[in-house]
C-alpha cells in the first residue's frame, strides 16, 4: 500500500481536512467559504484539495449516499475462500460489480476463519442479497472453495472517523 | 424523491468539481439552476438520503491506523463485551452480525502503530480473542451506486 503521501500533509492540509470532513459548504462559493474560516485565499484551497485529490488523499468528491434510508436494507457482508493466488484476479472482478460497495483482501485465520476476499452486497432485502451473492458465486465457480454471507442484526456503534486530528 | 434527485445522486458521486462556482458548473450539467442543485442537496441531507456531501478521504493515506476486528462472542456474554468494546474512543463503528463471528468494529487510531495496541486492551478488557482483518489488497470501493 502507498503510504508516500501520508507525511506531506502539512498544517492547511490537515485544518482542510478537518474543515471538510463533515461535508462542503452548501453556498455558491463553497472553497472560498472554506478559505476564509481559514485564512486562505480560494486559490491556495483548491489547488490543495486538487494535489490531494491527485495524491489519492481524497478518494472522491461528490455525494455519498445513504444506502439505508434509500431502501437498500439487506446488506451482507460476503467473505470467500479462494486461493490466494486468484485472490486479485476475483477481487477485481468482484469489485466492478455495480451491487458491491467495498471488494478487500483480508488474512486467514485457519482454521477459525478461512474466508480471505471480503464484498459488501447491496440489495433491497435480505433475498435479493442472496440473489446477488449467487451471482458471485456462479462467476467463482470450481475456484470458490467455501463462501457466507454475514448480515448485520443490529449497530452497536456509529461515530464516524475522526481523522486528520493528529 | 423525484428524477432530479435521482440525477443528482447518480451524477454526483464522484467529479465535483474544484472551481470557484461548482455548484453552478454541476447544476449546469444536470440542466437545473444553481439554487436549486442547494437546495436539494441540503434537502437530502436533512432526510438522511445522503449521509454526506463533500471530499471522501483516504484514512490511511492520512496517516492514521484503520482496521477491521472481530470476536466470537457467545450470546450471554453479547451485551457485557459490547459494552467494553464501545467503551473504546477508538472504536468508530460496531455492528452485531448473525454469526459465530459475532462482532464486528471498525478500530481508527491516530497511527498505525495504535492499532495492535488497542487490540491488545480490548483483549484485557474483554477476555476475549480479538481476529484482527486489515485490509491487503483493496479491490474497489464503490461510487456507482444507482437510485
Amino acid at each position: 500500500m502507498k503510504q508516500a503521501d501520508s507525511n506531506t500533509l502539512d498544517d492547511l492540509d490537515r485544518r482542510i481536512v478537518q474543515c471538510t470532513q463533515a461535508g462542503l459548504p452548501l453556498v455558491p462559493q463553497p472553497y472560498r467559504q472554506i478559505a476564509d474560516q481559514l485564512g486562505s485565499t480560494t486559490e491556495i484551497v483548491m489547488a490543495r484539495m486538487q494535489r490531494m485529490l491527485d495524491a489519492g488523499i481524497i478518494r472522491r468528491i461528490g455525494a455519498v449516499p445513504n444506502h439505508y434510508t434509500l431502501g437498500f436494507r439487506g446488506n451482507g457482508m460476503s467473505v470467500w475462500d479462494v486461493d490466494d493466488d486468484l485472490v486479485v484476479e476475483y477481487g477485481r472482478r468482484i469489485g466492478e460489480l455495480e451491487f458491491v460497495s467495498h471488494s478487500y483482501r483480508r488474512p486467514r485465520y485457519l482454521p477459525e476463519w478461512r474466508y480471505n476476499l471480503f464484498a459488501m452486497v447491496h440489495g433491497k432485502d435480505r433475498e435479493e442479497v442472496m440473489d446477488k451473492v449467487n451471482r458471485i458465486a456462479a462467476m467463482l465457480g470450481q475456484d470458490n472453495r467455501a463462501h457466507e454471507v454475514l448480515f448485520s442484526t443490529r449497530i452497536l456503534k456509529k461515530t464516524g472517523l475522526r481523522i486528520g486530528q493528529s | 424523491m423525484d428524477e432530479t434527485d435521482r440525477a443528482i445522486i447518480n451524477r454526483l458521486q464522484d467529479s465535483f468539481p474544484i472551481a470557484d462556482r461548482p455548484y453552478l458548473q454541476a447544476a449546469g450539467e444536470l440542466g437545473i439552476p444553481e439554487e436549486e442543485l442547494i437546495r436539494r442537496l441540503q434537502a437530502m441531507l436533512e432526510n438522511k438520503q445522503l449521509s454526506r456531501f463533500g471530499p471522501l478521504y483516504h484514512a490511511e493515506r492520512l496517516g492514521g491506523g484503520l482496521s477491521l476486528c472481530a470476536i466470537r462472542v457467545p450470546e450471554n456474554e453479547f451485551e457485557r463485551v459490547n459494552e467494553q468494546v464501545n467503551s473504546f474512543p477508538e472504536v468508530a463503528h460496531n455492528y452485531a452480525r448473525d454469526h459465530e463471528f459475532s462482532m464486528w468494529f471498525v478500530l481508527a487510531t491516530e497511527t498505525p502503530q495504535r492499532i495492535d495496541s488497542v487490540i491488545r486492551e480490548i483483549e484485557q478488557s474483554t477476555g476475549y480473542r480479538v481476529y484482527n482483518m486489515p485490509k491487503e489488497e483493496e479491490f474497489f470501493v464503490g461510487l456507482k451506486f444507482e437510485v
